[in-house]
C-alpha cells in the first residue's frame, strides 16, 4: 500500500530490533532494572499489539500501556448519562462504535440500543449532523470523546451546525486534554516511567510546545511518534538513545505530519467552542483538574448538558478494580484482582477489557498467564 | 399484505415466481412438502447432512452479489464442507410489506440461477409477508439436504498435529463489500463479495485428498472464528504466518480506514481447510486449478501447544493471539 508499506518492512524492523537490544541492554544495565516506556496513545498501544512488537522486544525493556485510549478512561457515570440520553422518546443519540460497549453502571449503549433506544453509530461529527437534518423532530446528540485528536472535528461541526442553522442538534461533550493527565501521572508518587511514547494524532493539532514543556519540567525523555511499526521502533531508538547519554528532551519522530506550531485552524475551532472545565473524573484515575473541555456559554444551545437534564451521579469503580494502577502502569493486567474472574471482555468490569485493544482485553487469552508465558517460551524454544 | 395471506394473490406470487423460477418436478407438484426417495439418496452415499441458516443481509443487492445467492451459496456451503454432495434446498420467506415486486423477482431469479449452477433443486417454501416495520425488507431462511460418501469423516476435533492450514482465496471480500455497499461511508471501492457456492470446488478437493480433517465456510465471525472453533475442539495450537494470508489491497485499505481487522471480517465463499501436510502440495494445486480457489494458500500449521490458541506470526516475525470476537467488530475512534 502506497506511503503505508515502507513503514512495514520487515528487513528494517529486524535491524530497528537489534539496534534496540543493544541500547536497552545498556540502559538497563545503567538503571538495574528493565526500562519501561510508556506510550500514551491506544493507537500506539493498538499498533504494538498488532504487529507483536512487544514480543520481539527483550526483557530489557517493559512497555506500559497508558491511559490514552478515551473509551477506556470514561467513568461510567457519564455512561450511564448517554444511557439516559438515549433513552428519550426524542433523541437519536450518535457515537463512534468503540464507545458502544463500555459498561455504564446498569448498562452499555449497545444493550440500551437492543432495549429500543435510539443509538447510531457513526463515523463522523458530521455523519451526526446529516442525521440532524434528516429528522427536523427529534434532537440528535452527539457522543463527543476524544482527546485533543477529534476535538477539532467536533468544534467544527457545531460551527457547520450553526451556520446551517441547524436547531435539532447537540454533544454531550466529553472531550478531555492530554497534557494534564500526563502532569497527574507524573506527580503521582510510584511513578517510575523512564520515557514516554508521545501521541501523535494529537501532536499534529496541538504541536509540539506542549510536550517540549513537560519534558524539560519532568526531566523525562519524549517523542512524538507515528502510528506505523517503524514510527514505533525508531522511537524507542530515540528514548534509549537520549537515556543512555543523559538527555531528556521533546523530540518529534513524527515530522512527516506533525508541525512545530501545530494544525491553526484545528486549535483556532477549539479554542472557539470550547473551554477548559475545573474538573474532569477519568476512570480509574479520578477526578482530575482542568482536564476536560465544556461547551462555552455562546454556543449552550448545542450542549447536550444544558438541553437536557442530565444527573451526573458519580459512580465509584468496584471495589475491587485496579484500571488505574494498571493504566499508571503500577501492575500489569495479569495482577489486577478480578483480571479474567470478575472482569472479562464477554462481561468487562473495567473499562480497559472492553476494547479489544485495551491492556487487559489484549492480555486476557493467556489465561494463566505466567503458565502460559513459560509453555511458550519453551515451545519458541524449541523452534529456534 | 394480500401477498402473505394464503389467497389468490399468493398463490399468483408463487406461480409467477417461484415455481416459474425455480423449476423443478418436486416443487411443481405444489404439495406441502417435498418427497425424496431414500434409496436414490443411499445410492450417493451413507449418512443424511441437513442445515439451514437465515439471511438478513443489508442492502439486498451488493457487489459480487445479492440476499439470494447468499442463502442459497451459504446454505450449499454449510453442507459442502462438511463433505457432504448438496442435493435440495427450502426457501422460506418473510418480506416486508411494500417490498417491490421487481426486487423480490430479482432475489428469487438469483437464487434459482444460483442452485443451477451447483446442481441443487429448492423443491419447497413458504412466504410470510408481515408489517411495514416489523422486518428489513427481506429476510430468507434456507434449508438443505445433502448426503456425504462413505469414508468422508470430517469434523473441527480431527487436526493433528504437523496439519497444515489452507485457504481458497483472499480473505474478507464480502466484509469489506457489505461495508462500501453501505453507502453511509462514502467509500469507493471495487472490491466485490466472494459470495459464491463451493461445492464444486470441494467435490474437487476430495477426490485429491479424502482424508481432509477440518474444513468450515470462514462466513461471519471470518477465518478468526473458524480457527478458534477448530483450536478449542482439537485442543491444539493454529499457527498462522500472517505474510501467507492472501488479502486483497482494496480490503486491507478498508479495514485501515475503519480500524477493522481482516481476520474477523465475514466472508461467503471462503473455506477454512486442515489437512495432512503428506497431501498440502497435490491439495493446493486441486485448489489453484479450480476457479473459485485460483488464490489459495497454505497459511499455517498446526503445533501441540500452546491448547487450544490461534497464534499469528507477523510480519516481523513476533506473535501474537488471535482471539474469538466478542460482539460484533465496532471500529475503533483512535
Amino acid at each position: 500500500m502506497k506511503y503505508v508499506d515502507e513503514f512495514r518492512e520487515p528487513e528494517k524492523a529486524s535491524k530497528l530490533f537489534a539496534q534496540i537490544e543493544t541500547l536497552a541492554a545498556e540502559v538497563s544495565g545503567k538503571l538495574g532494572r528493565p526500562v519501561q516506556l510508556m506510550e500514551f496513545c491506544g493507537g500506539h498501544t493498538h499498533a504494538i499489539f498488532r504487529f507483536g512488537i512487544e514480543q520481539m522486544l527483550s526483557k530489557n525493556i517493559e512497555l506500559i500501556h497508558g491511559p490514552g485510549c478515551p473509551v477506556c478512561v470514561l467513568p461510567r457515570s457519564r455512561v450511564d448519562d448517554c444511557v439516559a440520553l438515549a433513552e428519550r422518546d426524542d433523541v437519536i443519540f450518535t457515537t463512534f462504535g468503540d464507545a458502544m460497549r463500555v459498561p455504564g453502571s446498569k448498562k452499555s449503549l449497545l444493550q440500551a440500543k437492543a432495549d429500543g433506544a435510539q443509538v447510531k453509530m457513526v463515523y463522523s461529527p458530521l455523519d451526526a449532523l446529516a442525521l440532524a437534518k434528516q429528522n427536523p423532530d427529534k434532537e440528535v446528540i452527539f457522543f463527543a470523546l476524544g482527546f485533543e485528536t477529534t476535538m477539532p472535528s467536533t468544534a467544527l461541526t457545531l460551527l457547520q451546525a450553526e451556520s446551517d442553522g441547524v436547531k435539532n442538534f447537540s454533544l454531550f461533550c466529553n472531550h478531555i486534554t492530554t497534557v494534564p493527565i500526563l502532569q497527574s501521572l507524573l506527580d503521582a508518587p510510584q511513578f517510575s516511567i523512564d520515557g514516554f511514547v508521545a501521541p501523535g494524532h494529537v501532536s499534529m493539532v496541538v504541536g509540539e510546545e506542549p510536550f517540549d514543556y513537560i519534558a524539560n519540567r519532568y526531566q523525562k525523555p519524549l517523542v512524538i511518534t507515528g502510528f506505523e511499526p517503524l514510527d514505533i521502533l525508531q522511537s524507542i531508538i530515540m528514548l534509549l538513545l537520549q537515556l543512555k547519554e543523559g538527555r531528556a528532551q521533546m523530540q518529534n519522530q513524527y515530522a512527516r505530519v506533525v508541525l512545530k506550531q501545530g494544525n491553526h485552524p484545528g486549535l483556532s475551532a477549539m479554542a472557539k467552542v470550547f473551554e477548559l472545565r475545573d474538573k474532569f473524573e477519568w476512570r480509574g484515575l479520578g477526578s482530575i483538574d482542568q482536564s476536560g473541555v465544556k461547551i462555552r456559554d455562546e454556543y449552550a444551545r448545542y450542549d447536550a448538558e444544558r438541553k437536557f437534564p442530565v444527573a451526573s451521579i458519580k459512580v465509584e469503580d468496584p471495589i475491587n478494580c485496579q484500571c488505574g494502577e494498571v493504566l499508571k502502569g503500577m501492575i500489569k493486567p495479569w495482577q489486577c484482582k478480578v483480571f479474567g474472574t470478575l472482569c472479562t471482555p464477554e462481561q468487562p468490569l473495567g473499562a480497559l477489557m472492553v476494547s479489544s485493544e485495551g491492556a487487559c482485553a489484549a492480555y486476557y487469552r493467556f489465561g494463566n498467564v505466567e503458565e502460559l508465558l513459560v509453555q511458550k517460551e519453551n515451545y519458541l524454544a524449541k523452534g529456534k | 399484505m394480500a401477498h402473505g395471506s394464503g389467497g389468490k394473490a399468493m398463490k399468483d406470487l408463487i406461480d409467477a415466481i417461484f415455481v416459474e423460477q425455480f423449476d423443478n418436478d418436486e416443487l411443481a407438484k405444489l404439495e406441502d412438502q417435498a418427497r425424496i426417495s431414500i434409496a436414490d439418496l443411499s445410492k450417493i452415499g451413507d449418512r443424511l447432512a441437513f442445515t439451514t441458516d437465515s439471511y438478513v443481509v443489508y442492502p439486498l443487492f451488493f457487489a459480487g452479489g445479492d440476499i439470494g445467492k447468499l442463502a442459497v451459496a451459504g446454505t450449499v456451503n454449510d453442507l459442502a464442507v462438511g463433505g457432504a454432495t448438496p442435493l435440495y434446498l427450502t426457501c422460506s420467506l418473510i418480506l416486508e410489506e411494500g417490498l417491490a415486486v421487481v426486487d423480490l423477482r430479482r432475489v428469487i431469479v438469483s437464487m434459482a440461477q444460483t442452485a443451477r449452477a451447483c446442481g441443487v433443486s429448492i423443491v419447497t417454501g413458504d412466504t410470510k409477508v408481515v408489517e411495514r416495520g416489523s422486518a428489513d425488507k427481506m429476510f430468507i431462511n434456507t434449508a438443505g439436504v445433502g448426503v456425504i460418501k462413505v469414508g468422508t469423516a470430517i469434523s473441527a476435533a480431527a487436526a493433528r498435529a504437523g496439519d497444515v492450514i489452507l485457504v481458497n482465496g483472499s480473505i474478507g471480500d464480502h466484509g469489506a463489500a457489505i461495508v462500501a455497499s453501505r453507502g453511509d461511508l462514502a467509500i469507493e471501492s471495487d472490491i466485490e463479495s466472494d459470495c459464491r457456492p463451493l461445492s464444486d470446488l470441494i467435490s474437487n478437493m476430495l477426490a485429491v485428498c479424502p482424508d481432509i480433517r477440518s474444513m468450515r465456510d470462514a462466513t461471519r465471525g471470518g477465518i478468526a472464528t473458524v480457527l478458534n472453533e477448530f483450536a478449542s475442539a482439537s485442543k491444539l495450537c493454529f499457527k498462522l504466518d500472517e505474510r501467507s494470508v492472501p488479502l486483497k489491497s482494496e480490503v486491507r485499505g478498508i479495514c485501515e480506514i475503519l480500524g477493522l481487522d481482516p481476520f474477523y471480517l465475514a466472508n461467503e465463499g471462503k473455506i477454512v481447510v486442515v489437512a495432512p501436510a503428506s497431501a498440502a502440495q497435490s491439495l493446493l494445486q486441486c485448489m489453484r486449478a479450480h476457479p473459485d480457489g485460483r488464490d489459495a494458500a497454505i497459511i499455517g500449521e498446526v503445533l501441540p501447544a500452546p491448547e487450544s490458541m490461534v497464534i499469528v506470526k507477523t510480519i516481523f516475525g513476533g506473535e501474537k493471539i488471535l482471539d474469538m470476537l466478542v460482539g460484533d467488530q465496532l471500529p475503533r475512534i483512535c
